[in-house]
């Protein structure tokens, strides 16, 4: 992996972050964050090992201590509470996202791109979040249904499609995702 | 925007490694779950209470801040077990999570960001063996720090210059006009960054396996 890659790598941990500062929604146990839309830019336009290592560095420096997930929280308490499976779906969900987007990328438009968002970046985190907060929280999976996926559809969804349009934006005019797979093939 | 949650002491807690106070994290959160009884997670949350604020000297304010962030969704769990399990059951839930989440927050808060890196490029140093180096693992934490307060910044800016232009640039337009610029920016930043540590040696070209001429022939 070259330097520029970690710049990136790093660049997109640090929006992620940034996101972050953004105000949330809380409503129940999970809150509504813009930083979920950071975990779909991340995939889309980085691609799925970049996008991947991103969002799990960003989780890396959430876990060391840094108060940088929405509403100031931080430290490795996050990753034992009930949103803790969240979390850890953000990278699977950055990696579906970047492997759909590097297989349709000569098609790639905001219509692909909303529907990679939908599928890595809500059915994804889910189907990792709801069952680990049932756990958690000893809720049974419709309750966890009902407080952890249900009320997030509709911002998720139009997260899904800013980061699409965002991604279509960046991919005309700054391709990540193609240029540095030439080189490898070079190599 | 305060980078850390590490709040300076000279305790016996702070001289711990900052390896054995995760470890010693780990094995509370498995014994916790696997056995779920009053006596034993009380005991555990007046331990880590007894830990952070006594020998750790902690401010009271450095726990209290990351159990605010759960209060609310630990009330609602407790009512809910209350009412539809029976009361041991929610009391265990909701101590179990308190301690899991104030024994984190005493980790944090006595454990530098330096050294919780120090620990993962240890951690990490087994990937060796799938070419991994584990001191690129530090450069890249290192550059996300980096970048949180630069990336701050320019948000900043550009809110500012929004509001002295009397407005803003909002819906798909917006998104066009303002953000995807910006992240192109930014991606050329990162390139720039990244060409800036090679030219000064932080190239992936393992040491071992000698350098790259710096124009390689296509």
């Amino acid at each position: 992996m070259k330097t520029r890659d970690l710049a990136y790598i790093a660049l997109f941990a640090a929006i992620i972050a940034v996101l972050g500062t953004l105000p949330a929604i809380n409503i129940g146990p999970v809150p509504v964050t813009a930083q979920t839309l950071g975990v779909m830019l991340a995939g889309s336009v980085l691609g799925a090992r970049r996008g991947f290592l991103a969002v799990l560095l960003f989780l890396v420096l959430v876990a060391i201590g840094l108060p940088l997930l929405s509403s100031g929280a931080g430290g490795l308490s996050v990753f034992a509470g009930a949103t803790a499976g969240y979390l850890f779906s953000w990278p699977i969900a950055a990696f579906v996202i970047g492997w759909l987007t590097e297989r349709f990328w000569s098609r790639y438009n905001v219509a692909w791109g909303f529907a990679f968002n939908v599928l890595g970046g809500m059915v994804v985190i889910y189907l990792i979040g709801v069952p680990v907060l049932a756990a958690v929280a000893n809720l049974s999976l419709r309750e966890a249904l009902a407080s952890g996926a249900w009320p997030f559809l509709p911002g998720d969804a139009a997260k899904a499609f800013i980061a699409a349009a965002i991604a279509d934006q960046v991919r005309r005019s700054y391709p990540i995702i193609e240029r540095p797979q030439r080189a490898v093939a070079a190599r | 925007m305060t980078l850390a949650l590490y709040v300076p002491r000279r305790s016996p807690v702070h001289r711990v490694p900052a390896g054995v106070k995760l470890l010693a994290l780990a094995v509370l959160a498995v014994v916790l779950f696997a056995v779920p009884t009053l006596p034993m997670t009380g005991g555990a949350l007046v331990a880590v209470v007894v830990v952070g604020l006594g020998a750790a000297r902690l401010p009271v304010a450095a726990l209290a801040r990351q159990a605010r962030t759960v209060l609310w969704w630990l009330i609602g769990l407790f009512v809910f077990h209350a009412l539809f399990s029976d009361l041991p059951t929610a009391a265990v839930t909701v101590l179990r999570l308190l301690a899991l989440v104030l024994a984190a927050a005493v980790v944090t808060a006595t454990t530098r960001v330096s050294e919780m890196v120090a620990v993962i490029e240890r951690l990490c140093s087994p990937l060796r063996l799938f070419g991994v180096r584990p001191a690129r693992i530090g450069l890249v934490i290192a550059m996300a720090l980096r970048f949180i307060p630069v990336l701050a910044e320019r948000a900043d800016r550009i809110r500012e210059a929004q509001a002295a232009r009397g407005g803003s640039a909002r819906g798909i337009r917006g998104l066009r006009t303002t953000v995807a610029p910006l992240l192109v920016q930014l991606l050329q930043m990162a390139h720039t960054v990244g060409e800036a540590l090679d030219a000064r040696g932080a190239d992936d070209v393992p040491p071992a396996r000698g350098r790259r001429s710096p124009a390689p022939a296509a």
